[in-house]
């Protein structure tokens, strides 16, 4: 039997992770390079990468603890228009790729920070939420989020980042832009296809839930 | 237990399952709409179509509050096997691995048939097997591991789950019964271990992995194995081809049914099941014995002593028991009814 175990917060090293095709060979990334490099990151991911909620407005995404190998798959697209953000791609291509990988392994290494967005969320709307993120509705089809995204919703390997404890609005604005085709960089349209099969209400509830997930660090 | 009825609408109480016989129109059974939505045959007149409960309407069901606990346990069970590890299991697999939607969905071979259809007499091991024996089988060849006894508690809150699945369906049913077992479409004229292999590669390891050992996180397999030690062993019913053909046309990849194509399908299922994993607890220690004793009812349809071509090696010529070891599955090989053979 093989035993693999990922040990998300060392983004030292970046490996090819234990997916397949999809993840591109990595530089190795320093974090303490990385710090210096991030110093444009940190006005919306914050200096302790947590990011932030921002309601009725475009949310920064939590970056603290994301594996390094996506944090630098995602730089890559924004850089190369394969993932459409109009406030990432001039950040993303002010990096080179040496400054990529430091980028993503001084996140990567952060110690997780907790999410907003999911406060206010009532009981039904939360109880959905955690059933479709650990049970899934397959009467609608739609594969529970830990399915991929790992025990807790805390990621699988380095494709499937964790999404347990990551702010409601960004994971929100992510799942709609699958739904609408304008985020098409997932592997395989894996994302792509659960999300499309997901209501209004679906998205609303499985983003609060996953808000109020707190996650120790590593 | 709460009396259910059979009726051709779905009632506005918690009804803990529906079953609809002939004539049906859609909108009885709104469940599976968007199975058809999404390509999977609708049901024809004269199927039986069974919704089963899920855990919520366990929790509101009319039923003694242990037995809610026994068959939670059951579903813990099924879904989470692995807590049988060292045990009863001794792979990387849960009975969820394969048996998707926690045991409910059509075409992903939905258990609580078994507990409608048992006891019945199976091809596999040539006698009249009852519900028990039929989970017991999952743990030998499944799991490669050894079933937990007959009447034991586990044993007990497994079946007890997969008839609480059944809740409603009538006992023996006379009719085909809709999105049952892992359907193989048509199996196409050759098939190719190179198209699999590329196809695996492009597809399926993004999850599973280049050497198809799945991916362990957190204490947890994410994505099960598909060969190797942390796999199902030779005598498991997905090494048969239109076994494994069926479950990937109906399910791969996951969240994306029916995206492949009918060769495709075939292709895949024919790299996967020609890799190597534990022996069949069967084996006596020559695989042309087992092919002989077991060709006609089972290995007929598998690559099990096959050679392969790219590189000479003889599938399942070995004795890999895998972690189970020396541990033999006590149900294997025990027959019943020798009185009635005479």
């Amino acid at each position: 039997m093989r035993t693999v175990r990922i040990a998300r917060g060392l983004g030292l090293l970046l490996s090819l992770g234990l997916a397949g095709g999809q993840v591109q060979a990595q530089q190795a990334g320093d974090a303490a390079r990385g710090q210096q490099a991030a110093a444009t990151c940190v006005a919306c991911h914050q200096a302790d990468g947590s990011g932030m909620h921002v309601a009725g407005g475009e949310s920064w995404p939590r970056l603290a603890g994301l594996p390094a190998a996506y944090i630098a798959k995602q730089l890559h697209d924004f850089k190369a228009g394969r993932r459409q953000n109009a406030s990432m791609m001039p950040f993303a291509s002010m990096l080179d790729d040496q400054q990529i990988a430091d980028v993503a392994a001084y996140f990567s290494q952060l110690p997780m920070t907790d999410a907003q967005g999911g406060e206010a969320a009532d009981e039904a709307l939360l109880r959905r939420g955690e059933q479709l993120a650990t049970r899934g509705d397959w009467d609608a089809y739609i594969v529970s989020c830990k399915s991929c995204h790992g025990p807790g919703n805390q990621g699988a390997g380095s494709t499937f980042p964790g999404i347990a404890n990551q702010h409601a609005g960004y994971i929100e604005a992510q799942l709609r832009a699958w739904q609408k085709g304008t985020r098409a960089n997932d592997p395989q349209n894996l994302m792509g296809a659960i999300a499309q099969r997901m209501s209004d209400r679906d998205i609303r509830a499985v983003s609060a839930w996953l808000a109020n997930q707190s996650v120790a660090s590593d | 237990m709460t009396p259910h009825k059979t009726t051709l609408g779905r009632t506005a109480l918690a009804v803990a399952g529906a079953t609809l016989a002939a004539g049906v129109s859609m909108a009885a059974w709104a469940e599976y709409e968007t199975l058809v939505e999404m390509g999977y045959p609708a049901p024809q007149e004269g199927e039986l179509v069974h919704v089963p409960p899920t855990m919520a309407d366990l929790e509101q069901a009319d039923i003694h509050p242990e037995l809610k606990q026994v068959i939670h346990r059951g579903y813990e069970l099924f879904t989470d096997t692995q807590q049988l590890r060292g045990k009863n299991v001794f792979n990387d697999m849960n009975c969820s691995s394969c048996h998707l939607g926690e045991g409910r969905q059509p075409f992903s071979a939905p258990v609580w048939p078994a507990a409608v259809t048992l006891p019945d007499f199976r091809g596999k091991n040539q006698h009249v097997n009852n519900l028990e024996e039929r989970i017991a089988g999952c743990f030998a060849y499944s799991m490669n591991g050894t079933p937990p006894a007959y009447g034991s508690d586990d044993m007990l809150a497994l079946s007890a789950y997969h008839q609480w699945l059944a809740t409603g369906a009538p006992m023996y049913p006379d009719q085909p019964i809709y999105g049952r077992g892992f359907p193989a479409p048509e199996r196409p004229e050759s098939l190719s271990y190179a198209r699999g292999e590329a196809l695996y590669a492009e597809q399926c390891a993004i999850c599973h992995s280049d050497d198809g050992a799945g991916l362990y996180q957190d204490g947890e397999y994410v994505f099960p194995a598909l060969w190797g030690d942390g796999s199902n062993n030779w005598g498991a019913g997905i090494v048969r081809t239109h076994t494994a053909a069926g479950f990937i046309k109906n399910n791969m990849p996951l969240g994306q049914p029916l995206s492949l194509s009918d060769q495709q399908a075939w292709d895949l299922a024919y790299y996967m099941t020609r890799q190597e994993r534990p022996q069949d607890p069967r084996f006596t220690g020559d695989v042309d014995e087992v092919l002989e004793r077991f060709g006609a009812t089972f290995h007929k349809n598998s690559s099990y002593g096959e050679v392969r071509e790219h590189d000479g090696h003889r599938l399942a010529d070995h004795a890999n028991w895998g972690e189970k070891g020396d541990v033999v599955p006590w149900n294997v090989g025990v027959p019943r009814f020798e009185d009635l053979k005479d």
